[in-house]
């Protein structure tokens, strides 16, 4: 019923998922990011997701080393970065539709490579709740602050750092003026393609670790499609956040809390069709758009190759 | 110029239509010849639609082990021998699927996936001497060469409702499912039902992912069920593989379906439904053997063994309850119990 | 001029074939994935190619796959070329089904010809109903049409599966306990003719005259023009006094149209009634999807798109085939499918250097001539 809904647990129970639900956004929401803002349009996340995501599993259960895991999943994460760099900046392929070509890839890769290493679902331990001392007792706060895994703790102090890199740091001006202008930037000796190589191969990684998120912290286990269109709303929370690492993860926590609101919802039994419940941070995210403020345009080279004229 | 290329391709896409709508008249006689009667000798032959992979722990794992087990009771694949399309997913696929399969003299082609069924409406008709099966439905559109067989699921949901009923302390039960239609809404029906027969007062809540892969969103649903105090969980589905992690975390007991699930976290599946479709399958190929070639209906039930509770041995369940879970297993098989869904 | 003419020609070939050789290389990538798994390439890519041209039946279910391919592309067109990226064409064609198949159901004693006009044109409303909102949200609200269209591609989902198992469902299959999420079969009356024995319908034929008919709006019209203008640059079709936001609305609305009456045309020319296992692709089979990937095949050009929605088609069809026949994983097909795409959209560079050659050729040649100039810059697979 309806007035169940409103409690303390559920209350503590929103937040506490809504921030665990967020993380894979937040890191392949970040990564695409910097794309973007260097001009480049990857809409192969999810497939680097998937590919991240068997790596870590694959490493994690067969050495049973974690950090080792985590890191080979952002090897191959950069690696399907590199390939899609190559692609759009020397190839000058259309963005979106080369994307697309890697999602497919990886979607069907790292269920291939599942079916041949590994062959049937298990589960392995993951990265473990850590329990801050004294601050996670706190009634609620605890809960909700200072009893996540690790990961989820490096997802969010990406987002200062990321906002740090693109907006207090050389490196984050040339990222923005390839975005913006690739031929002034270029005229004033900031190599086009190797921003862009570096924004895609970040973006790779990112997305890597995202997937790693899934398969070695919040669920611990490896499935064929388990991102199940993940990555691609990670995109559009992208443009949601507006380009900005803090709009991103605005974005981020809004659609996962509204996610678990409407677990909440049909878990305490009010009385509405699942299918609208499951609609619901779908609705949202377009619907907070529609009544904020929108100031900030999309970066102006977003989605074209660069090619020096001469 | 720039016309004479576009005028290039638009001639050569019409002629490839037109190639199509031209010489086709000729129906494939491919199904006539292999079907000849050839006794003995020959395997017996299957083809298999399955709609998600053959791994999933899931629906059509079950289907996958149900086939294994017969060819390995039947001496192997020179007797028996069997080729399946995983992932068909799109419905359109699996019709051309079908078609295909249809016109190489299978003897059997099974469509195992409901959604199949309009598709295997207009296939079945055109190949007469080929049998088919489809599930999970009753459904045999009155055709003479299809099998329709279901999964009495809604019983085992009830066993696993009566002993999810009698363990729960908190008497608040979750269930985890994917969309609210078909087996999995038999399955919710029948847990249901079972848990109000133990306990009046004990609650149910069931949440929907609307899909049947989104692994993450099925674990937070766990984990939402654990948090507003449930202590005993169940699901359906291949998603749930996350949801079952969430469970083994918290230690709250599992009941899991369709396949042996308790590999997965042997420290908190308390037991699982497992289809044995071999059972029903094996009746199809006797009749298919003796000339019938459709035209009946099956169910795996707890009845006819095509339905089994399995005990996960490593979960501590107590004599007690684990009788009471055989005696209703009892009841429901000799008809003692019936399990009264409300429907809607 | 004559020898201008021929050489152009030439070189016009050679880029119109350049995807098919990208794609013969992926299979060669392919190949060695094959081998590494144990299977015959040679024996996996005959069945390919049976499966999708081996007989009369085997290129029907090519056409039959590449009919609403086809159209989402003709669609992608038009969004793509007034620089609108729609990527919502899995919830366009639901949305479209959807109202196709209610019409269809609604007015049972119809004669079937008028109830198979409504339904079409009712797909074709809702397709362009789904696409209209992400194209009003993102002329007046500044809303992304990426994010619009990833999103409201879940919510038709949703809206599918609500109306397919309430509202919507098959009245026999609600009786039994067993619920499938399907319509109920429509009338044998209103269901697409056969062109031939085999499963091709009228569709087909639908798509390829609306494929004519995208092309004479976007090149013969003033609507086309204005679309294509403000793909281009919105700054100076503002100044040219182009109502840009109308535009918008208009390229995305006819983009979820053709999306839409995809859809339709599943419903009433394959399945004869709308069914899903419950997710997007269990009833779109991804056409919605993969109808970008070929639209940008043929170069975003409206006839090209039908030679690059057929071999497309084929290669999905061929694909499943061979999974059947080698007993390879279907991963393995995704994975085939995703090398074909990034080789075909990678071979694109030559087919823009040869182009750009060809251009300072005739720029060389015969200046004046701005129309030349005006067909190659639209020819420009840039959205």
């Amino acid at each position: 019923m309806i007035e169940n809904l409103f409690s303390l647990t559920v209350l503590v129970g929103i937040l506490a998922s809504g921030i665990r639900l967020a993380t894979p956004y937040l890191f392949a929401a970040i990564g695409e990011t910097f794309g973007q803002r260097s001009g480049v349009l990857n809409l192969g996340v999810e497939g680097q997701m998937l590919l991240g995501a068997f790596a870590a599993f694959y490493v994690a259960i067969t050495t049973g080393n974690l950090w080792l895991a985590l890191l080979v999943a952002l090897i191959v994460g950069a690696l399907m970065g590199l390939a899609m760099a190559f692609v759009t900046v020397n190839l000058h392929a259309q963005q979106g539709i080369s994307g697309i070509g890697f999602y497919l890839f990886g979607l069907g890769l790292s269920d291939l490579l599942f079916q041949k290493m590994l062959g049937t679902v298990e589960t392995v331990n993951g990265f473990p709740k850590i329990h801050i001392p004294v601050l996670s007792d706190i009634p609620g706060i605890g809960e909700i602050f200072f009893s996540q895994n690790v990961l989820v703790y490096i997802a969010f102090a990406l987002v200062p750092i990321a906002w740090f890199v693109l907006n207090k740091t050389t490196l984050g001006l040339k990222i923005r003026a390839v975005g913006e202008n690739p031929d002034a930037a270029d005229s004033l000796g900031v190599s086009v393609a190797r921003v862009r190589y570096f924004t895609i191969i970040l973006g790779g990684t990112l997305s890597g670790m995202a997937g790693a998120s899934l398969s070695i912290a919040l669920l611990n286990v490896f499935q064929q499609n388990m991102t199940s269109g993940l990555g691609f709303i990670a995109v559009a929370l992208v443009y949601f956040g507006a380009w900005s690492p803090w709009g991103v993860m605005a974005g981020s926590l809004l659609f996962s809390l509204v996610n678990s609101l409407q677990l909440w919802i049909q878990v305490k039994g009010v009385a509405i069709p699942s299918e609208i419940a499951v609609m619901m941070p779908y609705v949202l995210t377009i619907l907070v758009l529609v009544v904020t403020v929108k100031r900030v345009r999309a970066p102006a080279a977003l989605t074209r190759p660069f090619e020096r004229e001469s | 110029m720039k016309k004479f290329g576009l005028f290039l391709a638009l001639v050569l896409s019409l002629l490839l239509v037109l190639a199509a709508c031209g010489p086709a008249a000729t129906p494939e006689p491919a199904a006539e010849e292999p079907a000849a009667e050839e006794p003995a000798a020959e395997p017996f032959r299957v083809a298999v639609i399955l709609p998600s992979a053959i791994n999933d722990y899931a629906f059509s794992q079950s289907m996958y082990d149900g086939l294994v087990a017969i060819q390995e009771e039947m001496g192997g694949p020179d007797n028996f021998e069997f080729v399946y399309s995983e992932n068909m997913f799109v419905v359109d696929d699996a019709a051309a699927a079908l078609r295909d399969y249809a016109s190489q003299g299978f003897d059997l082609v099974i469509a195992h996936g409901s959604q199949y069924g309009s598709s295997l409406q207009e296939i079945a008709p055109d190949f007469p001497d080929v049998s088919f099966a489809w599930g999970t439905t009753v459904d045999t559109f009155g055709q003479p060469n299809i099998f329709a067989y279901e999964a009495a699921s809604d019983e085992g949901g009830y066993v696993n409702g009566v002993l999810a009923a009698t363990i729960s302390t908190s008497k608040i039960i979750g269930l985890v499912m994917p969309i609210e239609t078909g087996d999995a809404k038999l399955y919710v029906d029948g847990f249901t039902a079972g848990v109000a027969a133990t306990d009046p007062n004990a609650t149910v809540s069931v949440t929907y992912t609307g899909s049947f892969s989104d692994t993450a969103l099925a674990a937070e649903a766990a984990s939402t069920h654990i948090a507003a105090g449930t202590d005993v969980l169940s699901g359906t589905s291949q998603m749930v593989v996350g949801a079952i992690g969430k469970a083994e975390e918290a230690g709250v007991p599992w009941f899991a379906s369709d396949a042996n699930q308790a590999p997965l976290a042997p420290s908190v599946i308390v037991d699982s439904q497992v289809y044995h479709w071999e059972v029903i399958l094996k009746q199809m190929i006797d009749l298919i053997n003796a000339g019938t070639l459709g035209g009946q209906s099956f169910a795996i039930n707890l009845a006819n063994g095509g339905e089994v509770i399995e005990y996960n041995p490593d979960y501590p369940l107590p004599a007690d309850v684990k009788a009471l879970g055989d005696s209703t297993v009892q009841g429901i098989i000799d008809g003692s119990i019936t399990i009264s869904t409300t429907a809607e | 001029m004559t020898k201008l003419f021929r050489s152009e020609w030439a070189s016009r070939v050679i880029d119109a074939l350049l995807p098919v050789f990208a794609a013969l290389a992926a299979l060669l990538v392919g190949a060695v994935m094959l081998w590494l798994l144990k299977a015959n390439p040679m024996q996996a890519y005959g069945a390919l190619w049976d499966g999708a041209f081996g007989s009369a039946n085997a290129f029907a279910e090519t056409l039959v796959k590449a009919t609403p391919l086809l159209l989402v592309a003709l669609g992608i067109c038009i969004s793509f070329r007034g620089d609108v990226i729609n990527i919502g064409g899995e919830g366009q064609m639901i949305v479209g089904a959807l109202a196709a198949t209610w019409v269809g159901l609604a007015f049972t004693n119809w004669p079937g010809w008028l109830v198979i006009t409504l339904s079409l044109l009712a797909g074709f409303a809702g397709g362009a109903l789904w696409g209209g909102i992400a194209g009003y949200l993102k002329a007046y609200f500044k809303v992304n049409e990426i994010l619009s269209t990833v999103m409201m591609n879940a919510i038709a989902v949703q809206l599918m599966n609500f109306l397919l198992r309430g509202p919507m469902i098959d009245p026999d299959f609600a009786e039994r306990s067993a619920k499938i999420p399907e319509s109920a079969r429509l009338p044998d009356a209103f269901q697409l003719p056969r062109l031939a024995p085999t499963r091709l319908h009228l569709g087909i034929l639908i798509a390829v005259v609306l494929a004519f008919v995208v092309y004479f709006l976007l090149w013969r019209t003033t609507l086309g023009y204005r679309i294509r203008a403000v793909g281009q640059n919105v700054f100076a079709s503002r100044y040219a006094g182009i109502k840009v936001s109308r535009y918008i609305v208009t390229a995305l609305l006819l983009s979820g149209a053709f999306a839409g009456l995809a859809g339709a045309i599943q419903v009433f020319g394959v399945n004869y009634r709308m069914i899903t296992d419950g997710s997007a692709t269990g009833f779109t089979g991804s056409a919605g999807f993969n109808g970008i990937v070929a639209a940008l095949f043929g170069q975003l050009h409206p006839l090209l798109s039908i030679p690059a929605s057929i071999l497309f088609g084929a290669l999905l069809v061929g694909a499943n085939s061979m999974q059947r026949v080698v007993q390879v994983p279907s991963a393995l097909v995704t994975v085939l499918n995703g090398v074909v795409v990034v080789f075909v959209v990678s071979s694109e560079i030559w087919r823009r250097r040869r182009q750009r050659q060809r251009l300072a050729a005739a720029g060389a040649q015969a200046e004046a001539k701005s129309e030349t100039d005006e067909n190659l810059r639209t020819t420009e697979a840039q959205p």
